[in-house]
């Protein structure tokens, strides 16, 4: 298990160098000249001069990166244009708001999905499997923001049970629909996975002997079944916590909830591209390192996963 | 596999269904000028009157604040969804085609560089690297999405024919065929595509779905498409400004959003099914 993990961390490497690449690229290729970018038109040449020459500007471009990814790695994301401080600051302000509601949209999508998906499976062919799986599907195919819009509509706006939009003092009323709607996706596609997974366990062999020897089918389904059957949905949940993460920036913004989705759509109406770059760097970072988490977690499952 | 038999018929209706969802909206985007009962882009005279009406009489999904019928915008807005989301997703599955073909059949050090490179790609979360990259742009715009969508769309494409010509390239009857001097063109032409047809086909589907979601998303955030041109994404920011008094004007082009991208959807599972029965879920 050890050699499994360092093997997998040493393929993070070249990963990671490569997403810094990209993101110094784009920076470069949209900044131009970022000295003059961030002291527009009227900067004094020779303080311009003075800048580029501290900052290693006039150096070639390979050293330019070596620069940048030392401030990087020190944690130096650079200062934001328009609020005229560190982006790191910011970035820390606006990430607990996110989590908190990835993490409620998860949980949401964890347990509708997996008591729909395994509720399909064990009255496979009803009425109530039709209704599930056109829900999944319904839940896939329904586009976050529209499906924010909508939820607004009738819940906040129709019946008046949920506030529209914004964080409020930070109370669970604001952070429903927002859950709600971020999660529906997951929750469709843990559905469909629970489903199909307890389908397939339930034909295994020793799924037949254990009702054959005389189990009790609760038990059968309770004891042999679910604890197969629940593995793949484990790697679909933790694939759906960096997906989550992601899909934040439209659920933030028609909620208004201040989080890094949101900041990072505003800024680039600002043209902000300090904040615009931490921003998708951070979320490149959290998709990579999430994607790792899982595949550890099912390496740890399932030892066959570890060659 | 027998156990799951009883699903299939459901899943060809599934196939039929998209089918026809799909089928529906490229009619109108297609027809969109015959169908179309009004001028999308006119702006009526007494705006007072016309703005924001709700649907009825001559306006069967009701008018936008600038008084503008919303059933002719929409039809015209199946244009852009469609044709954005299919001309990039061809221009992204040619490109995913040449990678995969690079790697898997030249292999050795540009393998392994076109594989880190779409490894990079797929590290980001592709909305966040969309939204990213449009601030790379001075200007946001359609054309500029379109390029974004092409250069973040080609990797599941490309690891799938990589991964099918490295298969391909193991069997006997290529061994074969090669040394009786058969060149990489025919032998790519008429032997490794075939073999991939149906997983890029499902995966340029599913691409297909993923670009128009991704377009209104884009134009939702005032990141896409600018006025005047018409994108039902853009229709739903200002569906939100009049949630309240006017919900037409929200509830009806994502109506048309979520019923093209369910077709959409709909259609990649029933290829999926058809051409990978190992995957029938």
């Amino acid at each position: 298990m050890l050699g499994y993990v360092a093997r997998r961390l040493l393929a993070l490497v070249p990963v990671l160098f490569g997403v810094s690449l990209l993101v110094f690229i784009l920076t470069a290729i949209a900044l131009g000249d970022p000295v003059r970018a961030a002291m527009g038109q009227r900067g004094d040449p020779e303080v311009i001069a003075e800048i580029r020459r501290e900052y290693g500007l006039d150096e070639p471009i390979w050293v330019q990166y070596g620069l940048w990814m030392g401030r990087l790695l020190r944690g130096d994301l650079g200062r934001s244009y328009h609020q005229q401080r560190p982006v790191t600051e910011i970035v820390a302000e606006r990430f607990p708001a996110t989590l908190r509601l990835a993490l409620a949209a998860m949980a949401f999508a964890v347990v509708l999905g997996l008591a729909a998906g395994l509720a399909a499976a064990v009255w496979r062919g009803t009425a109530l499997d039709a209704l599930v799986m056109a829900g999944a599907l319904l839940g896939i195919s329904t586009p976050v923001f529209w499906l924010g819009l909508m939820l607004i509509l009738v819940f906040a706006a129709g019946l008046g049970w949920f506030p529209v939009s914004g964080y409020g003092d930070g109370g669970w009323r604001h952070l429903v629909l927002p859950a709600l709607t971020l999660g529906a996706l997951q929750t469709g596609v843990i559905a469909r996975m629970a489903r199909a997974s307890l389908l397939e366990v339930i034909g295994q062999e020793y799924i037949r002997t254990a009702r054959a020897k005389g189990l009790a089918e609760a038990r059968v389904l309770g004891k042999h079944a679910l604890r197969n059957a629940l593995l793949p949905v484990v790697t679909v949940v933790g694939i759906g916590l960096a997906d989550l993460l992601v899909g934040a920036p439209l659920t933030e913004t028609v909620f208004a909830w201040p989080g890094l989705g949101r900041m990072l759509v505003a800024a680039v109406g600002q043209r902000d591209l300090p904040v615009v770059m931490g921003a998708v760097l951070l979320f490149a970072v959290i998709y990579v390192v999430g994607n790792l988490l899982v595949d550890l977690a099912y390496g740890a499952i399932d030892p066959r996963l570890r060659r | 596999m027998a156990r799951l038999i009883p699903v299939s018929g459901a899943r060809s209706r599934s196939l039929l269904v998209g089918a026809v969802l799909v089928g529906a909206f490229g009619a109108a985007a297609l027809l969109a000028p015959a169908l179309a009962p009004h001028d999308p882009y006119a702006v009526p005279h007494g705006l007072e009157a016309a703005s924001l009406r709700p649907p009825g009489g001559t306006y069967p999904l009701g008018t936008d604040l600038l008084g503008r019928d919303l059933l002719s915008r929409i039809l015209y807005g199946a244009r852009v969804s469609l044709g954005i989301g299919i001309g990039a997703e061809i221009l992204a599955a040619t490109l995913g085609v040449l990678v995969g073909l690079a790697a898997g059949f030249y292999g050795g050090r540009l393998d392994a560089l076109l594989m880190r490179l779409t490894d990079v790609v797929m590290a980001f979360p592709s909305l966040v690297l969309a939204i990213g990259l449009m601030a790379v742009f001075q200007a946001p715009g359609l054309d500029k999405v379109f390029l974004v969508l092409v250069l973040l769309g080609w990797t599941t494409i490309a690891r799938v024919v990589r991964a099918e010509a490295l298969a391909l390239k193991q069997r006997e009857y290529v061994l074969a065929a090669r040394a009786l001097g058969l060149g990489d063109a025919p032998l790519i032409w008429r032997h490794l595509l075939p073999n991939a047809v149906g997983p890029l086909l499902v995966a340029a589907t599913l691409g297909v779905a993923g670009n128009i979601v991704a377009e209104a998303g884009l134009s939702f955030l005032g990141l896409g498409a600018q006025p005047p041109t018409i994108s039902w994404g853009a229709m739903l920011a200002e569906g939100q400004t009049f949630l309240a008094i006017s919900p037409w004007v929200a509830i009806f082009p994502g109506l048309a959003l979520m019923l093209t991208v369910l077709g959409i959807n709909l259609l990649g599972d029933g290829l999926r099914d058809r051409f990978d029965p190992r995957l029938r879920i």
